[in-house]
């Protein structure tokens, strides 16, 4: 008979191998991810397919690519909502854009943008301020799936009366509805608010910086990832932020522990937005 | 007998959950030498209080949960508002946005599940009031794999459902106790040297 602990260490072998797997056979690196929540996952992923222990999921992993597929959908959380955390958007419209309105040119950058509702949400608040032709904004995930959906700007239209009351307490003062487009049991975004936004295939473990960006957004992605990960993606924003910029993260998400605090000063007293020291 | 020794406890709560954390954290010792983790269903934008609250009832150390949090003995992790809060095999917390789980996030079954991966049978799981069957395939986790489950007695709860859901997954429980006795019984399964 095993014992519990030994089937414990038996199934982390097996994960562990699984992720190794993963980053030779496709370049997707999860070792460092948080392993609760990795662990949840695989194993949920492992209930939903016929394959019957994590080791024959690693032989599909190896020989079939629509199941690896298929397993990275599982693996990357893409739950995100318009004007996730409200009162995070009224900061972001009150105490953020009008600095950045004083630039000639404005770059920003959401990585992890998910499905892109965080990024319509950004393009809304940048239009009502009336600075949006002058904003070139990236919106990156590494998860090509929810990419092509942040491009379509669909919104399920059970969602619009959230998203509405999320809106309007972020401060919006005008029409949420002025900013889809209400079809028949979807929404789409209107594509004025798509014109300056560019969606990339982008890696936060192992892609590089971008340039002279006067805003990052990334929340809700770094809480996914180990004391050793968040430090290498916080200097890849320091590196891509212009002096002055800021760095937006999730509620739950903290910098305190990355080489990069003494880079930064806190900028909004309640939401986790820091700027980068000239 | 056996000596049982055991590192740390999980509770799950919903509704009725502010009054029964009150009387059990009001009852644990002053001393009591293992961390307490708390899953309480909450409103999603309600603001993280409860700790700071329940703070104010025991002697212990109430605090809201942070990622990576190392987990201390005589301490309360209360999970925040709207996160899944997790336990990591080198007992740290993570929290994470994943989907709900039962319609809940936070939800207690996730908490169960990871505690036993991170505690295995030196786990004690608390199931107490509630209006939801959240907690009961987690407590059924715990129970297979030789950890301690206690849940409040229905009688004794605001809401019975929970309670009730638990005890019919497990069939049967190491205790069903009244509320007013949770904590009493955690001071005594704590304490040193003492066997079951
Ligand atoms: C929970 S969503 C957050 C969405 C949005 N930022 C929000 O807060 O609502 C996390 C996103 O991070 C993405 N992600 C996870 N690991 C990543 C990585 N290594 N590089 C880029 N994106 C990643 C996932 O694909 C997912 O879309």
């Amino acid at each position: 008979m095993i014992s519990g602990n030994e089937e414990r260490d038996n199934e982390n072998l097996e994960i562990n191998l699984l992720i190794r797997a993963v980053k030779e056979k496709y370049g997707y690196d999860f070792s460092g991810y948080s392993r609760a929540s990795l662990k949840r996952r695989i194993k949920k992923s492992l209930s939903e397919s016929d394959a019957d222990s994590i080791s024959s999921m690693i032989h599909r992993i190896i020989y079939e690519k629509e199941y690896f597929h298929n397993l990275l959908l599982n693996l990357s959380i893409n739950v995100t909502e318009m004007f996730r955390d409200p009162g995070f958007f009224r900061s972001i419209r009150d105490e953020v854009i009008p600095v950045l309105a004083e630039l000639a040119s404005i770059r920003i950058w959401h990585a992890g943008c998910s499905t892109g509702e965080e990024v319509y949400s950004m393009a809304i608040l940048l239009k009502e301020a009336g600075i949006y032709n002058k904003c070139q904004i990236f919106a990156t995930d590494f998860n090509q799936v929810v990419l092509e959906k942040a491009k379509e700007g669909i919104l399920p239209i059970g969602n619009l009366k959230e998203s509405t009351r999320n809106y309007q307490k972020s401060g919006g003062r005008g029409s949420f509805a002025d900013w889809y487009t209400a079809r028949y049991d979807f929404a789409v975004m209107k594509s004025v608010l798509r014109k300056n936004i560019l969606f990339a295939d982008h890696n936060l473990v192992s892609d590089e910086v971008f340039s002279q960006v006067d805003l990052v957004m990334c929340r809700n992605v770094l809480i996914y990832f180990d004391r050793p990960l968040q430090n290498r993606v916080f200097k890849l924003f320091s590196n891509s932020l212009s002096h002055g910029g800021f760095l937006a993260i999730g509620s739950k998400e903290t910098i305190h522990f990355s080489s990069i605090t003494d880079e930064f000063e806190k900028f909004s007293t309640k939401q986790k937005i820091f700027r980068k020291k000239i | 007998m056996k000596d049982r020794h055991f590192s740390c406890v999980v509770i799950g709560v919903s509704a009725g959950g502010l009054n029964a954390l009150t009387v059990i954290f009001h009852g644990l010792s002053a001393d009591f030498p293992i961390p307490v983790v708390v899953v309480q269903h909450e409103k999603s934008d309600s603001e993280d209080l409860l700790a700071e609250l329940l703070n104010y009832k025991t002697d212990l150390c109430v605090k809201t949960a942070e990622e990576k949090d190392t987990i201390e003995g005589g301490v309360i992790y209360i999970c925040p508002a709207n996160y899944h809060l997790l336990i990591e095999e080198n007992r740290t917390l993570s929290l994470s946005v994943d989907p709900r789980v039962n319609h809940a996030r936070p939800s207690i079954d996730v908490l169960f599940e990871t505690a036993v991966s991170a505690y295995g049978k030196e786990l004690i799981a608390v199931i107490l009031t509630g209006a939801s069957s959240d907690g009961s395939t987690g407590l059924r986790q715990v129970m297979d794999n030789d950890g301690y489950a206690i849940v409040q007695d229905p009688a004794t709860a605001y809401s019975r459902i929970m309670p009730e859901a638990a005890i019919k997954a497990c069939r049967f429980p190491d205790e069903i106790v009244p509320l007013e006795e949770v904590s009493a019984r955690l001071n005594d399964l704590c304490r040193k040297g003492y066997s079951l």
